[in-house]
């Protein structure tokens, strides 16, 4: 099993008070609120973080980007994973993952992911994601084509990664005369991908089309049953087996020396009124086009106030209830994770150690924690249960590097 | 007096397009706006009433309306409405545009001028403003932006009524074809204010005098750029002139047209 520590990189020294009287801290929320000493001194707590889960053993560190926003102030997420590819020796590199169609170049992309995965001599594990609504308008990018830019920007980057140069893209978004980066990835056929996501149908599809493994973020134990009963239907259908190594878990889990610390820490997770993200316009996290069509009626009845957020909105007490946040001493945790591993089997799990303003000092002690005492354990018990990582599994990078199909390869682009 | 309206389906570079037409005499295509339009609408029976009067619902635009895959250009609308009123055997029409609609006709007018009666542009999109933008839609919620097309947000229920599911889902289909037809440079193209300097046809152009979508600047882009061009400013009235205002409109629209 992999066990990768996350944070958002949240920026608690914002006027909290300035964007409930906005009524919004995402978007549009101005960032005449950003304070860059602030910003400057959290940037290097989050690199100290990382430093320490590496130090204690943990085996991967996970990384993503937003924009506009204090819940996340990595803005990109291969600043972070170049930092890391050369402070740290041993971990993987997690990125879950690169907004693919924020890019407007990703053969760019493509030299900059195989750079990081050099200098860190192969541990770069290449997510991809769609980006978040309110990242394609922070970017300027049409969230209209969001899925198709991702499709394209996938088989770009894959295609230079992977062929031999010079070679041409002419797509509907992209156009390539001249593909021929001087920088390939060490690792091959190319970096594993895992694609992370919440909930939406076409992605779980698409992800299983490719055999890669899709990490489902911090949804109830049900839903994630859910993902994985639909992604093991359309494994079936292209022809092979899915099993823990397509299957990765982040939950929202504090970890303190006593339960009363971890709790009041824990509570944390709601630092942003309960909102992922934060608060936003509906129309910001979900721009026309940008969602399944399907979803369509339920979102505007929403957005326009005529009926509840179709998502629905959870209390903390609900959310620990439902184990979408774990608190607790390293035994407590350990012990309401063996339940989640034991009902979900995922072969990556990923925890949120810490969100809002949990302090330095309870991050890293946090962060010790799950080193030393929670991740040892998860390991033992994930041996019992079979819980293999990718890596353990063997399993191929992409579906077309299958051996083990049961007929011809399905369509994976 | 009633006007009688009737319903086609045409079909333009394989997609359908829904057409609605009233009235009788010289034909006038009427382009409306970013938001869809409702069916009926006192401005349209106005000038229905002494012309001949040509809706298309914009391909996309809305729960009825069949999109478009391949668009990517309002040129591209502009175009397949060309062909259109050729399929029709319509050699020659008057445009009125209303908003979005105006870039539309602006357009038809400059690709065909021979084939082009008189322009009308309602507080037209299309053209960058010299001062402030356009109204970005995608920051704001669906009635937020509908609502802003009125001097007086009351006259939004007046017209559309109070909302439902299916108006909602509309306007945001609408919205997600303006993305995907104009979501860069939004709402305007840089070669259009060339093109309109050699556009002859006789030009009305017509603002709100409260317009919060299209600042007046593009208005006077607009008549600076075309060479036989007029602008009038309706007092009290929002973006929407032809919804706020309708018998304003339809009688500036109706002089300049038959005089």
């Amino acid at each position: 099993m992999d066990l990768l520590y996350f944070t958002e990189q949240p920026m608690a020294t914002y006027p909290a008070k300035a964007g409930l009287d906005f009524g919004a801290t995402a978007l549009m929320f101005s960032n005449k609120h950003f304070d860059p000493k602030s910003g400057s001194e959290l940037y290097n707590n989050y690199i100290e973080q990382y430093k320490l889960a590496e130090e204690v053993g943990i085996d991967g560190i996970m990384l993503n980007e937003h924009h506009n926003a204090p819940f996340c102030m990595q803005a990109k997420a291969n600043i972070f994973a170049a930092i890391l590819a050369a402070v740290t020796e041993r971990v993987k590199i997690v990125m879950l993952g690169n907004p693919l169609p924020l890019a407007e170049n990703p053969v760019r992309l493509a030299e900059e992911l195989a750079m990081i995965d050099m200098i860190s001599r192969g541990r770069l594990v290449s997510g991809f994601v769609r980006g978040g609504g309110q990242e394609q308008l922070a970017t300027g990018v049409n969230p209209a084509y969001n899925r198709e830019r991702f499709e394209e920007a996938h088989e770009v980057i894959t295609r230079a990664w992977t062929e031999a140069g010079p070679i041409r893209h002419e797509g509907k978004h992209y156009q390539h005369r001249v593909i021929n980066p001087w920088a390939v990835p060490l690792q091959k056929p190319y970096p594993r991908v895992w694609v992370p996501g919440v909930i939406s149908r076409e992605t779980i599809v698409w992800a299983a089309r490719q055999r890669y493994p899709y990490v489902a973020l911090n949804t109830s134990i049900e839903e994630t049953k859910k993902i994985w009963e639909f992604y093991d239907s359309i494994a079936d259908e292209c022809g092979y087996t899915a099993g823990p190594e397509n299957r990765g878990y982040l939950i929202q889990t504090h970890i303190s020396d006593t339960e009363e610390k971890a709790e009041r820490n824990a509570r944390q997770f709601q630092w942003m009124q309960g909102e992922f993200t934060g608060l936003a316009h509906p129309v910001w996290s979900t721009p026309s086009g940008y969602s399944s069509p399907s979803n369509r009626r339920a979102f505007v009845e929403f957005a326009a106030g005529l009926r509840q957020n179709p998502r629905g909105r959870t209390t903390f007490e609900q959310q620990v209830n439902d184990m979408r946040i774990i608190y607790g001493t390293p035994d407590q945790v350990v012990k309401k994770l063996k339940m989640i591993l034991e009902q979900t089997r995922p072969g990556i799990l990923a925890l949120w150690g810490n969100d809002g303003a949990v302090s330095q000092a309870d991050s890293l002690t946090c962060i010790r924690l799950m080193g030393q005492e929670v991740f040892p354990a998860i390991r033992e018990i994930a041996k019992e249960l079979d819980l293999k990582s990718p890596d353990e599994a063997n399993a191929p990078v992409h579906l077309r590097y299958s051996t083990d199909l049961r007929k011809p390869v399905a369509a994976a682009e | 007096m009633s006007i009688g309206w009737s319903e086609a389906t045409l079909t333009v570079a394989g997609t359908n397009i829904r057409v609605l037409q009233a009235g009788d005499g010289y034909p006038t295509v009427i382009l409306h706006h970013d938001i869809g339009t409702l069916d009926r609408l006192p401005f349209y029976n106005l000038l229905a009433a002494d012309t001949r009067v040509i809706i298309p619902t914009h391909p996309g635009w809305g729960l009825a309306s069949e999109r478009a895959e391949w668009m990517r250009s309002v040129r591209d609308i502009a175009a397949m409405y060309r062909m259109l009123l050729a399929q029709q055997a319509i050699p020659k029409a008057n445009l009125v545009g209303l908003g979005f609609g105006g870039w539309i006709a602006a357009e038809m007018a400059t690709m065909a001028p021979a084939d082009t009666g008189k322009v009308v542009l309602v507080g037209s999109m299309g053209v960058q403003p010299g001062e402030g933008y356009i109204m970005d839609m995608a920051v704001h919620g669906y009635l937020d932006y509908a609502r802003a097309f009125f001097h007086d947000p009351a006259k939004f229920t007046e017209v559309y009524g109070e909302p439902t599911g299916d108006m909602l889902e509309g306007f945001d289909l609408c919205r997600e074809m303006c993305f995907r037809v104009a979501w860069k440079p939004y709402m305007f193209g840089h070669t259009l204010p060339h093109l309109m300097q050699s556009l002859p046809n006789e030009t009305l152009v017509v603002w709100g005098e409260h317009d919060k979508v299209v600042p007046i600047s593009s208005c006077n882009r607009i008549v600076a750029a075309l060479p036989n061009a007029r602008k009038e400013i309706v007092a009290g009235s929002g973006h929407a002139v032809d919804m706020e205002k309708p018998e304003e409109l339809a009688g500036l629209v109706r002089n300049f047209l038959n005089a």
